[in-house]
């Protein structure tokens, strides 16, 4: 009882400090755009000598042409190669003997590269960056042992795993015109024909300053970054002509999906439902809050009200979850999952999940536990100014995404301000049947095997 | 031109390595318990690192996994609190305890915030003094053991580091999965569980290291409220592994288009005299980024994979040196003949002094980088201390490195790198590779 107290009274206090974190938090960010166009964020922290430099371009997966899929994927890899002024694989070779490391992802609104270095090597990663902007130049040679790496890739982390397989697939059904449905990595027959021609094209589209985020976190000056980013990015010009994202958007979507994907490769079996979901949209993100916490009530963690239900109670899962992912520039998805205790059939743990959710839209939110989680997302601020790097991959994600400073920094607040009708509102509207597909990831059945 | 000119930025940086800034003071506490703290005001939280040697190879080898399924329940209730009790009141804190174990040591990384430190600091205590064991958390547990020892038997990667660790160390507990059979497992009684908690959280084998929000004074006080109650001694440490690595294949089939092989030899101990040669000779063979010999063959100039690495494996009791590829069925075979080949080359040749250049500054360069968070720092001197390193050994390190000479890197080379003594464990249908030793022709 005396934790109990002691966790309320810290409440009381939590109000105070936490209030004071968010502002310093707020006071290390440092934002402006240059005059071609190109968005710089700063997040300092002059406790280690230490930088994060990274380039955003507003470009992924689901900006690529029909027929590329894996385009601005395999692009990202082409980037390592020469520039007029760099051969092959220099670039990591100057990032490595200044005892830095480089990197890069793609995802389906954007790709980012990025380097972290001793901060007294910015200048020269901006030098590097800013070449590779405009000045790629591979062969058809690099083309076409790259294309062998991203196959690798694709072997590694698709074809090798069952879960990933069939994540794919649900993907697949739950977007029925939406370039989501197509994977990152790209199919592997689209995969198989990309060439010189559909990597300049991509890259031609859309790597500019004024289709750029600049992001630089760690041990720098606002006003140093300002200099640095004019004298290697500001000249270089923008793009007049910088498509709109336009994407086909979905449907209404009325029919209930289902799907079996069996593999003999399966170890554990479960039931995964995505329904599709509204995400963050600047200067209106109060829907996607309220789905940001519900699927922290319902299945967030260790006092979730799945995990309660379904492992403490019935012990129908082994494992149970909700997951919501708001960064995304168009319609996203909002999952549950369950993992059956053993002797629970697939059938009967999608029955326990879905009585789970209905008896939740029955019994409510606990306030309790909103209070909780709600204080853990004020403390995350305060533990968040010990890893600047993921402020910065924040802002980074959120402005590529069509999202502002302004949406970023309200964001928390608005979690805070949401109240549990929000909460019950978003999941009668988010847990519509007609707008999911639910999956079961099973071994083949060998029971009906002729010979 | 400007490849020119960023070779003179290179030079001049080159000279001039970030420092890293660490003012680590050892606190020992009125209760005797030793710690290293590094004091960070300006964020009100603090990160602690607790480790326990010897982890889960301190099992009674009868009950195999016991210290792994005992380290998953310190969290499942303490004292007066049941599991989910326990899991409100760590939420109320807005805390995070997390247990972990490993073939040499149990570990708890905490951190939690300034205002409500002494309630954090008490259901910390609980957890590790005063665990439950209750048996349905013990049977909810086990399950989750079990459904994740389920899944590493159809894990190529799991199937093959298994195999790989079976055949180097042999009966040594590195051989064999620190989280058990699905067998002994299922057999952990509570009576298991209390034993193995006793074997393992003793103060005779605990190593502290605190930052953030806390004075050395709190910090003392701090420690003997959270530890002062843990037993004097526990299981002793299992003695040195006799590694068993001959040259050649093993085969494990299994269906899927793409293979996995590990693949090792004989390491350097960290203590060794050795140990930074080797540390550099790895770097420019196979633990780089994209700029490793390894990498640059099998990936960059042939297409054989997504990534291709090498790395020392210094344990208390056995040092290795292992790596690990993945490649399509029908090119696994040219990816291990390439890697075999550069070991060869290595060996034989050495490495160019532009090559030990490159290797040294990022090595150098790399270490002030590691130290960006309170919670990273807690490890690293928890880790320094397991090592027996001088408190002010962050200053020296990079000298260390620095003295690391051409003549050296060669000699460990040609010393360390047996080509035909590596073992390639490969996982998948590989199409040109069956299973040999390097005797049977």
């Amino acid at each position: 009882m005396n934790r109990l107290r002691g966790a309320l009274s810290a409440l009381v206090i939590s109000f105070v400090s936490i209030a004071s974190a968010a502002t310093a938090q707020e006071d290390a960010v440092t934002t402006f755009t240059l005059d071609n166009g190109m968005e710089v964020v700063v997040v300092e922290d002059n406790r280690a000598p230490v930088v994060q430099h990274m380039l955003w371009y507003r470009a992924g997966s689901a900006d690529e042409p029909v027929g590329s899929s894996g385009v601005a994927h395999f692009l990202e890899h082409l980037l390592f190669k020469a520039t007029d002024t760099l051969e092959d694989g220099e670039f990591s070779a100057i990032v490595a003997a200044n005892g830095g490391r480089d990197n890069a992802f793609t995802s389906y609104d954007y790709t980012a590269y990025f380097q972290r270095v001793a901060a007294d090597r910015l200048g020269l990663m901006m030098q590097m960056e800013a070449d590779r902007m405009r000045n790629i130049n591979f062969t058809d040679e690099n083309v076409a042992t790259e294309r062998d790496v991203i196959l690798e890739e694709r072997n590694q982390r698709t074809d090798s795993n069952p879960r990933a397989l069939f994540g794919e697939q649900m993907n697949a059904a739950q977007y029925l015109n939406h370039r989501y449905g197509v994977p990152i990595i790209g199919w592997r027959h689209e995969m198989e024909t990309l060439d010189r021609d559909d990597a300049l094209g991509f890259y031609d589209t859309y790597y500019y300053p004024n289709n750029a985020i600049l992001v630089v976190s760690g041990d720098v000056d606002a006003d140093e970054v300002r200099a640095l980013a004019q004298k290697h990015y500001g000249v270089i010009p923008a793009n007049p002509d910088l498509p709109e994202r336009v994407r086909s958007a979905e449907p209404p979507q009325t029919a209930e999906r289902r799907l079996i994907y069996r593999d003999a490769r399966v170890a554990q079996e479960y039931v995964s439902r995505s329904y599709l979901a509204p995400e963050r949209d600047p200067g209106d993100q109060r829907a996607a809050a309220a789905l940001t916490l519900l699927a922290e009530v319902l299945g967030g963690g260790q006092t979730s009200y799945m995990t309660e239900k379904l492992q403490f109670e019935s012990q129908k899962a082994v494992f149970s979850g909700a997951f919501y992912r708001g960064v995304s520039l168009d319609d996203t998805t909002f999952d549950v999952v369950i993992v059956p205790a053993p002797g629970v059939s697939l059938e009967e743990a999608e029955t326990a999940m879905d009585e789970t959710l209905a008896q939740f839209l029955v019994d409510g939110v606990d306030a309790e536990q909103l209070d909780r989680i709600k204080y853990q997302l004020r403390a995350s601020q305060i533990y968040a100014r010990d890893d600047v790097d993921r402020i910065a991959r924040r802002y980074g994600a959120a402005l590529s995404v069509g999202l502002t400073v302004e949406d970023v920094q309200s964001w928390p607040d608005i979690l805070q301000s949401i109240t549990p009708d929000d909460i019950m509102a978003a999941a009668r509207d988010v847990l519509d049947r007609n707008a999911s597909v639910t999956g079961w990831l099973t071994r083949p059945d060998t029971s009906e095997v002729t010979q | 031109m400007t490849r020119l000119a960023l070779a003179l930025i290179l030079s001049f940086f080159a000279s001039l390595p970030a420092r890293a800034e660490v003012e680590i003071q050892e606190v020992v506490s009125p209760g005797g318990i030793t710690a290293w703290l590094v004091q960070e005001p300006s964020i009100p939280f603090v990160a602690l690192e607790l480790r326990f040697r010897g982890g889960a190879s301190l099992d009674n080898p009868d009950k195999r996994g016991a210290i792994n399924l005992m380290t998953g329940l310190l969290e499942e209730g303490a004292a007066d609190l049941d599991a989910r009790a326990f899991a409100r009141t760590l939420e109320g804190l807005a805390a995070s305890l997390d247990y972990d174990v490993g073939p040499d040591a149990v570990s708890v990384s905490a951190r939690f915030l300034t205002e409500n430190r002494d309630d954090a600091v008490a259901l910390l205590r609980a957890s590790l003094i005063e665990p439950r064991f209750d048996q349905d958390a013990i049977d909810r547990v086990r399950e989750q053991v079990l459904t994740g020892l389920r899944s590493d038997a159809k894990d190529p990667d799991k199937i093959a580091r298994a195999a790989f660790n079976a055949m180097a160390y042999g009966d040594h507990p590195y051989g064999s999965n620190y989280r058990g059979t699905l067998d002994s497992v299922s057999a952990l009684t509570r009576d298991d569980i209390v034993a193995a908690h006793s074997a393992v959280l003793a103060r005779d084998r605990l190593y502290v290291g605190a930052v953030g929000d806390i004075t050395p004074e709190e910090l003392g006080d701090l420690l003997d409220t959270l530890l002062g109650a843990l037993p004097e001694t526990g299981a002793p440490q299992p003695g040195p592994a006799e590694i068993t690595i001959a040259g050649g294949y093993t085969v494990i089939d299994f269906d899927t288009p793409q293979s996995v092989a590990v693949f090792g030899q004989l390491g350097v101990e960290q203590d060794d005299p050795d140990f930074f040669a080797a540390r550099v000779l790895n770097q420019i063979l196979g633990a780089g980024g994209f700029e490793s010999r390894l990498m640059t063959e099998v990936r960059e100039k042939r297409g054989l994979t997504y990534g291709v690495y090498s790395f020392l494996v210094p344990r208390d009791h056995a040092a290795t040196l292992q790596g690990q590829v993945a490649s399509s069925n029908d090119r696994i075979a040219e990816a291990t003949t390439v890697i075999r080949e550069e070991w060869a080359r290595a060996a034989a040749e050495g490495v160019t002094p532009e090559e030990l250049d490159a290797a040294k500054t990022f090595v150098t360069g790399a270490y002030p980088l590691q130290f960006d968070g309170n919670g990273p720092i807690a490890r690293i001197m928890v880790g320094m201390q397991m090592l027996g390193l001088p408190i002010d050994y962050i200053a020296t390190r990079n000298d260390k490195v620095e003295a690391v000479t051409l003549e050296d890197v060669n000699r460990v080379a040609a010393e360390l790198l047996t080509p035909d003594a590596l073992h390639f464990v490969v996982v998948g249908k590989p199409e040109g590779i069956e299973t040999s030793l390097p005797n049977e022709g």
